[in-house]
């Protein structure tokens, strides 16, 4: 069942985000794309501002994200501990709990849980972790049919493309082409688009509205994941927009949640720190319009079947590492994204992950290993700004972990005979701390003076080839980069 | 050896530095929970977020809810509405007599039947003033979660008492229908997204008209 012509759902891209080259190149390709980087300028620098607005309101900002690293920090350190009263709240509340090692086997569970039910077709919410493991591909292989509901990432499952952005996916689209891949691809797939449709948003909600509506209603089983699982209560959290994690929390008879397992936390009263924490960091509003909050199973309301997966692949073994264990706080607000030079030039798509931005950058490698070429060279994707850690609302120091991971890459490379060997080495010791870096950028000024006429520094020669090779830098005439950024931006967290 | 036990092997191994098995005294988290937001006054503030997710808000003493709630929704152009079954009776009446179609979730009704019911009327459990959110906990003056998601009007009626500063003070009032096993649904506004161009649309699947009786 794998040729085109039998496909339920639009096929995806081809090729794998692991054989995708490495971040210099992918970031090349993304930089020729003027639409891609006109659109994500607009958008991280919208909501940077309205991050900083919804902050700027909360005079003990600092006071919560101490306590939101802090209660994520007490979580992992005892995690086993928790997952067992985790998993004792779910069964009580009449869930039903399965524990997935890596990928293959958490699709294998939900594929069977599925075709237990004995349907076609599913809808799900947005959901990283099912992202992560590529269940909406290992579903249609076994002849099911998964439906996006979250409106960028219907955009994205039918215009046959990836996910840009955390929070917001289809980031890299502008309404007229949304209007032509509604066009196209809805007809094919359900409900329609309306033949005058406009590319107004609002009309092109409209449509989105009507296509899935029709889904939801008849939808028996649901996919989603979860922002927060309260250890204490075994509740499980969704935090959204549209109402279509509502429709889908709430209307089909099978509920099936696949959740990693650091997203635990210990008690609902946790819940007062991260409420709070995560609307105004991700979106920039006081409050996302809905949050779903639910207990297994309640007699009469919502699913009368319940599953949770837990899945860890990998995460045990970022947990295992005590200098990069801080990256599994990560509530995925995607503040990081949205403050990130890199990012704001590049795009998600360039991170060759569902991860992407600064916390892809050290999560990634950590989760799948640096063996491949995309993985080796993520650490490197960035300036070490630290723009990242000062948004971050659970405090993640995403710069000194980009180092670490540096030498991570670097010492496996020491292994291995090649010429890259000594460049790596050098370079992660030329990045490996702010004052190297300026260094390093100091010298790249100078050539900027030696070499007048040209406008793009492009490749600069050993020893900071590995991260300019990605970066063809505009000439910096007499300011560094870091301090260009902090002017220019203006913002603190 | 089954993934259960394999995942709790890897982390135990994983954690092999952590030497305090009492997670309290290993992490202690520098956070005093459940203390209010100082605000010059609780209502105005609710109101006013409120109102900043373009939902329709009006404030009216307790006597005076019913007769709110029917012209709310007449004016709303609503024609027929669901009412949960533990809906206070005066309420229900005033609608009926408004001329409105009622609908009783009993027995209960189908997604399709839902759907084609202009609106649901409901109590809250709790509301935060410093958010503009109102959390509904589904007691019978609520209904299950579907009533509150299908129809494209919520009228949501708010009591004073129920309005606390912000989220810490909500989730302290929250916690006991937590634990006793109800679902929570947190509104704040109306449906919305900024998918497209990051332009905010109000309104994609849920209820696109959010209405609020605040009875003081
Ligand atoms: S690393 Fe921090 S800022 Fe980035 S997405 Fe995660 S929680 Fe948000």
């Amino acid at each position: 069942m794998s040729s085109e012509a039998v496909r339920r759902t639009p096929a995806p891209p081809t090729g794998t985000y692991i054989g995708m080259p490495k971040f210099a190149k992918n970031a090349k390709v993304q930089l020729a794309d003027q639409q891609l980087r006109k659109n994500l300028r607009k958008a991280t620098g919208t909501i940077r501002a309205k991050r900083v607005d919804r902050v700027a309101e909360v005079p003990e900002w600092e006071e919560l994200r101490l306590a939101g690293e802090a209660i994520k920090n007490r979580t992992l350190r005892h995690l086993d501990t928790y997952l067992v009263q985790l998993e004792e709240s779910l069964v009580r509340n009449g869930a039903k709990v399965h524990w997935a090692r890596d990928a293959a086997e958490a699709n294998a569970i939900v594929v069977e849980l599925v075709k237990a039910k004995g349907v076609d077709e599913v809808v799900k919410v947005k959901s990283m972790a099912t992202q992560e493991i590529d269940l909406n591909e290992a579903l249609e292989e076994a002849g099911i049919a998964a439906w996006e509901t979250d409106l960028a990432e219907l955009i994205v499952q039918l215009g046959h493309d990836r996910p840009s952005h955390i929070l917001v996916p289809a980031i890299h689209r502008n309404r007229s082409e949304v209007r032509e891949i509604f066009l196209r691809e809805m007809k094919l797939y359900g409900t329609p688009a309306p033949t005058d449709l406009t590319d107004e948003p609002v009309v092109l909600a409209a449509a989105a509205r009507t296509h899935l509506r029709e889904k939801f209603l008849r939808a028996k089983v649901a996919i989603s994941g979860a922002n927060f699982a309260i250890a204490e209560t075994g509740t499980l959290v969704v935090v959204e927009s549209e109402g279509n994690g509502r429709m889908c929390l709430t209307l089909p008879d099978t509920l099936i949640s696949v959740v990693g397992i650091e997203k635990t936390l210990p008690t609902v009263a946790d819940l007062e720190v991260f409420m709070r924490l995560l609307p105004r960091s991700s979106t920039g509003e006081r409050m996302n319009p809905y949050t779903s909050m639910w207990n297994g199973v309640t007699p009469g309301d919502g699913p009368q079947e319940v599953h949770v997966v837990l899945i860890d692949n990998g995460r045990t073994k970022v947990l295992a590492d005590p200098d990069g264990r801080a990256a599994l706080r990560c509530i995925r607000c995607s503040a990081c994204l949205n403050i990130c030079p890199v990012y704001e030039r590049v795009g998600g798509h360039a991170y060759g992950s569902v991860y992407p931005g600064p916390i892809g950058a050290v999560l990634t490698p950590q989760l799948r290993g640096t063996t491949s070429d995309i993985d080796k060279s993520l650490p490197f994707a960035s300036t070490l700004c630290g723009a990242c850690f000062e948004v971050c609302p659970v405090r993640i120091p995403i710069p000194d972990m980009l180092v670490h991971m540096r030498h991570k890459v670097a010492d496996e490379k020491r292994h291995h005979v090649g010429v890259e060997q000594t460049a790596i080495a050098v370079a992660g010791w030329a990045l490996s701390s702010s004052k190297h870096f300026e260094l390093v950028q100091r010298v790249a000024m100078l050539a900027g003076r030696v070499l007048p006429g040209r406008t793009h520094l492009g490749p600069l020669p050993w020893p900071a080839a590995p991260w300019t090779n990605a970066r063809d830098l505009p000439m910096p005439p007499t300011e560094s980069f870091r301090a260009w950024w902090k002017r220019t931006r203006g913002e603190s967290a | 050896m089954n993934a259960r036990e394999e995942i709790l092997n890897r982390v135990r191994g994983a954690l092999g530095d952590v030497v305090q098995p009492d997670s309290a005294v290993d992490v202690p988290i520098p956070w005093v929970y459940g203390r209010p937001t100082a605000m010059p006054d609780i209502l105005e503030r609710f109101v006013e977020m409120t109102v900043d997710y373009k939902a329709v808000v009006r404030r009216v003493p307790a006597a005076g809810v019913p007769a709110a709630v029917a012209e709310m929704l007449v004016a709303a152009g609503v024609g027929s509405a669901v009412l949960p079954v533990g809906l206070d009776e005066a309420w229900c009446a005033a609608i009926a007599a408004a001329g409105i179609t009622v609908h009783r979730d009993e027995p209960p009704l189908s997604n399709k039947e839902l759907n084609a019911i202009d609106a649901v009327v409901t109590a809250s459990a709790v509301s935060i003033a410093e958010t503009g959110t109102i959390v509904l906990d589904h007691a019978d003056n609520q209904g299950r979660r579907a009533l509150t998601l299908v129809p494209d009007t919520h009228l949501v009626v708010v009591r004073a008492d129920q309005v606390v500063s912000d989220v810490p003070e909500a989730v302290g009032r929250l916690a006991a229908a937590v634990t006793g096993g109800s679902p929570l649904t947190w509104i704040s506004g109306g449906s919305a997204t900024s998918d497209i161009e990051l332009i905010r649309v109000e309104g994609v699947h849920g209820p696109r008209t959010l209405l609020v009786v605040l009875a003081e």
